[in-house]
This record gives structure tokens, sequence and C-alpha cells, in this order.
């Protein structure tokens, strides 16, 4: 899941300085999950920015918006009440925002959200990072932990030497995620797969930005 | 070829030390320092940015101590280039006379003194030795041959003796072993039995391992060198010396003489490496009491 944390309201405010009517636009999935752009957030936002003296010309949750064609569709029935407004606040992800400018043309679109990772909800409020994306999974040893997102350095070969006490050098309230690689391999009577190498990756697969594409049974990737 | 190497497979006690260049571009302090130890040390440790923080490069520090006509190893790390910088910094290192690289992944930069920079970590120290092993046999890391006779190192890593659980840093040895490094400089070690265990561990893998040594400063030093170094044990005795000695300074430095002189009755090792951060210029007194 995509995880977004709901920028200061400063920030948005000194966003929309001088821009009056406001459209909003959540998301029914990853935001929503996030508590960042759901129903919920979006009732919520609508009453501050009111607050703050700006008028609110109407509201969608997409679902989700990132989804092209279809959120082009949906946004079709507001097409009048987005004309008539100054500026579009996003309460989805980057992806999300962008898919808004697409569709949007020449209307300004702002986001309400920063982007943090792709991760996982581990319990209501609580996410972490669990992949980067490289373009080829290297988790083929079944140990399912990836180094790249959860080693601050993203390291292929560790621990480093700043493992201390079980704990990362850098995030110390964070168990070192080799550590716990070694552990689950030993666990798993497959260390040998932790005496391997692991050769420097290939960066050539993954030349942003990333293009993927499934067509009759056929994948052709960039990713 | 490498003196260190030479002097290492002689067979002799090596004593190395590192010295940490400035952060500016005036090197007169430096060279002092290198000055200092000359003839007395067998080879000096350039660091790279250590503990993340900005400093003259490694590279420029080596050439300080060529200059003098002494030994450098240069630290590289994989924490600020990726992997064509590193290799081209290699190639450039050997062509002005740096034999010795040693290769280390880097601390983060959050932990520094420039901590809004991008981490670059490209290669890792594993990656680091694959590529210099790789510019050794006439080929770069992505296979492109080399112009003219490739560079001879002498690759060196480092290594946790008090790490725990050590089956876990032995593996790590064992790949950097594979990888090409011949010289291990470990983390500092207090306790003699914690040197000897990593050292029959690592037998079979027929390098040369340099034990490390922080003279200790003062009891609150102890105290710090005990939290930063994963899994480190100081003793209730050495606390204790610490605690009473009414020069600690003197007293750390005597620590250190003592451990070094029973490493060396003992063969324990084939050297020390001496890691003064920062109090470089008290290595002299330490290398008069052995
Ligand atoms: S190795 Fe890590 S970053 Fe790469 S695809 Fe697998 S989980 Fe994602
Ligand atoms: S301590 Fe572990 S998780 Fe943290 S940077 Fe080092 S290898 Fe990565």
């Amino acid at each position: 899941m995509i995880i977004t944390k709901g920028k200061p309201l400063d920030e948005i405010l000194s966003e929309l300085e001088g821009l009056e009517k406001i459209f909003i636009v959540g998301c029914s999935l990853c935001a929503t999950a996030s508590k960042t752009g759901g129903e919920e957030e979006v009732e919520g936002m609508k009453r501050k920015l009111e607050s703050f003296g700006k008028k609110i010309t109407g509201s969608i949750v997409l679902d989700p918006v990132c989804n092209l064609q279809k959120s082009r569709l949906d946004l079709k029935r507001y097409d009048s009440e987005i004309k008539g407004s100054d500026a579009v606040l996003c309460m989805a992800c980057g992806n999300g925002l962008q898919t808004l400018g697409e569709i949007l043309g020449d209307k300004p679109v702002f986001p309400a959200n920063d982007t943090l990772f792709l991760g996982e909800v581990k319990r209501f409020g609580v996410f972490e990072e669990r992949c980067l994306q490289c373009g080829r999974c290297l988790l083929t040893s079944g140990v399912a932990i990836c180094p790249l997102s959860r080693c601050p350095k993203g390291i292929l070969n560790g621990p480093c030497g700043g493992a201390n006490d079980g704990k990362c050098e850098v995030a110390q309230d964070l168990k070192c995620v080799w550590i716990e690689i070694y552990e689950k391999l030993k666990a798993m009577g497959r260390l040998g797969d932790f005496r391997k190498i692991n050769y420097p990756l290939d960066y050539s697969i993954k030349v942003r930005p990333g293009q993927h594409l499934v067509r009759r049974g056929v994948s052709s990737e960039q990713a | 070829m490498s003196r260190l190497r030479e002097l290492l497979e002689s067979g002799r006690f090596v004593i190395t030390a590192e010295v940490g260049p400035p952060k500016g571009s005036d090197v007169n302090d430096f060279r002092e320092k290198v000055n200092l130890l000359k003839g007395r040390i067998d080879a000096f440790n350039v660091t790279d940015g250590q503990g993340a923080s900005m400093r003259l490069s490694s590279l420029a520090g080596c050439l300080v101590v060529l200059s003098e006509g002494e030994e450098p190893v240069m630290q590289i790390t994989g924490r600020d280039r990726n992997r064509i910088a590193i290799q081209s910094e290699l190639l450039g290192a050997y062509a002005l006379g740096v034999r010795n690289v040693l290769a280390i992944t880097g601390d983060y930069p959050t932990l520094g003194d420039n901590p809004n920079a991008k981490p670059v970590y490209d290669l890792d120290s594993v990656g680091i030795l694959l590529a210099a092993s790789s510019l050794m046999n006439g080929k770069d890391l992505a296979g492109n041959p080399l112009k003219g006779n490739p560079p001879k190192f002498y690759l060196g890593a480092t290594a946790n003796p008090n790490f725990s659980p050590l089956e876990l840093e032995l593996i790590k040895v064992e790949k950097k072993v594979s990888a090409g490094a011949r010289f291990f400089q470990t983390q500092a070690v207090y306790d003699l039995r914690v040197a000897e265990q990593f050292i029959k561990r690592v037998a079979k893998f027929n390098v040369k391992i340099l034990l490390g040594i922080i003279p200790l400063r003062s009891v609150k030093s102890a105290q710090f060198i005990s939290r930063m170094i994963p899994g480190v044990k100081i003793s209730k005795e050495l606390m204790h010396r610490m605690e009473v000695a009414e020069d600690p300074k003197l007293e750390g430095l005597k620590i250190a003489a003592d451990f070094i002189k029973k490493v060396r009755e003992h063969g324990l090792a084939h050297g020390v490496h001496i890691m003064a951060i920062g109090a470089e210029k008290t290595v002299p007194v330490l290398l008069e009491m052995l």
C-alpha cells in the first residue's frame, strides 16, 4: 500500500493562498487506509478550509484516483463544479495527484498529502516501508524480508558494522534487518543462502520513469 | 608492491595507526601528526569521512602520507560514491602510489555533520572489494577491459571480534575474503579471550589480522566506547584501573600497551591497528611503552 501523511494545514493554506474556490478529491484505497484521504478526512478538510474562508465547490472520493480512465469518467459529473473552482486539492498520493493533473489539464492541482513509501499497515496508524520496487525482486531465498527497503543503507551483504545489540545503527528503535534475515534463514535451515555474495544491483533495469505494459498475455517491462 | 603486505607476510608484528584528515584544506596539522609517527609505525590508515563527517578526502590524505615517505592505507566507503566514482577513485589512487585499500560500507549520513546528504550505497563493503578485485583482473565491474597494466592492490576490510552472534560476523568475514580481502582491521578489543576466540575461528581464511586498539581516555570515554562498539566488553578490572588512576589518559595508554605486548608475545595476531580518534598525538607515548 502507498503510505501517505497529511501535510500541515499551514502548508496547505499557503499553497492555496489567493485561491478561493476549492474542489477536493480523496481516494478510496491507500489514502483511505492511511487516514489521509477517505470520506472522513475529505469532510474534515472541507470544514477546516471553510473555517479559513475558502469556498468548497464540491468533493469526491475516487475509486481509486490512480486509475486514469475510470477517474476521467467519474469526474465528468463534476465538470461544472471543477470548472468553477480556482484549484483542486488532492488528498491522495503523488501518483493520484498526477493522474488528476493529467485529467484536469490547466486546472491547478495541489497536494494535501506527503507520499512516504510503499509499505505495510502494521496496525491502526502504524506503517512501515516494505518495498522499493527495485524492478527484479531479490527475495528468492524464501526469507521474505527486503533489505533494500528495510536497511537504511539498502546494502546487499549486511549487516554493516553499526548493528549494535541487534539494533540498527541508523534507526535505533528498529531491529537491524540483516540480523532478522540471518535469524530467519537460520531458523529455516537455509543459512546457505545467507553465505552467498549478493552482487551489486543492475540499475539499468530501473531507468525512470518505469513503464509496464501487459497486453494479450505478453508482458514487456521497463520498470 | 604493498609494503604493508610485505611486512605482514614476512611475519613481523605490524603496527598501523589511523589518521583522520582535517576539516579543511590546510594539511599542516595532518602532516605534523604523520611526522610524529614517522618511522615508528608501519602504515597510516587514512579515514574516509569517518562518522559521516565531511572532511578532506582519504586519497588526498594518503598523498600527504606518501609525500612523507610513509605507507598509506586508503579507506574507501560506499556512502558517497556510486560504482563509477569508486572505481575511478581506486584507479587514481593506484596511479598516484596508493597500494593498500580498506573497504567499508560507511556510516549513515544522518549520523554526521551533513545529515541532509543523499546516501549512495551503490556498493557495500563486499561490493567495493568485488570492484577492486575486478580492476586487479584488468576489468571494471561491468566487465570492460582496462588499458595497460592492471593495479595490484592489497585489499583489506573490517571485522568485529566482539560481535554477537559471532557466527554471523564470521560469515561476513568469509564473504569479504571471497571478494578479495587479504587483511582485516578489527574493531577495538579489550579482552584477550575475545581476540583469541576470533583469531582461532578466522585462521582457516588465511588472512592477516590487525587487532583494533582504542586507548581509553577516561571513565566516560570507556562508557562511550562500550555503548558505541557493538558487543564490546570492557572488564570491571579495566574500569577500576581507569577510575582510580591519577592520570586516566596515561593509564589508558598503559592498558593499551599491556594489551599490545600480550598480543605480540603470544603471537595472537599479525599486528595491531591503533585508533586514537582525534588524539593521534598521544600515540607516540603509547609506542614508547612497547
Ligand atoms: S527486493 Fe525488495 S525492493 Fe526489490 S521488489 Fe523485492 S521487496 Fe521490492
Ligand atoms: S544496522 Fe543493519 S539495518 Fe541498519 S544500516 Fe546497518 S545493516 Fe542496515
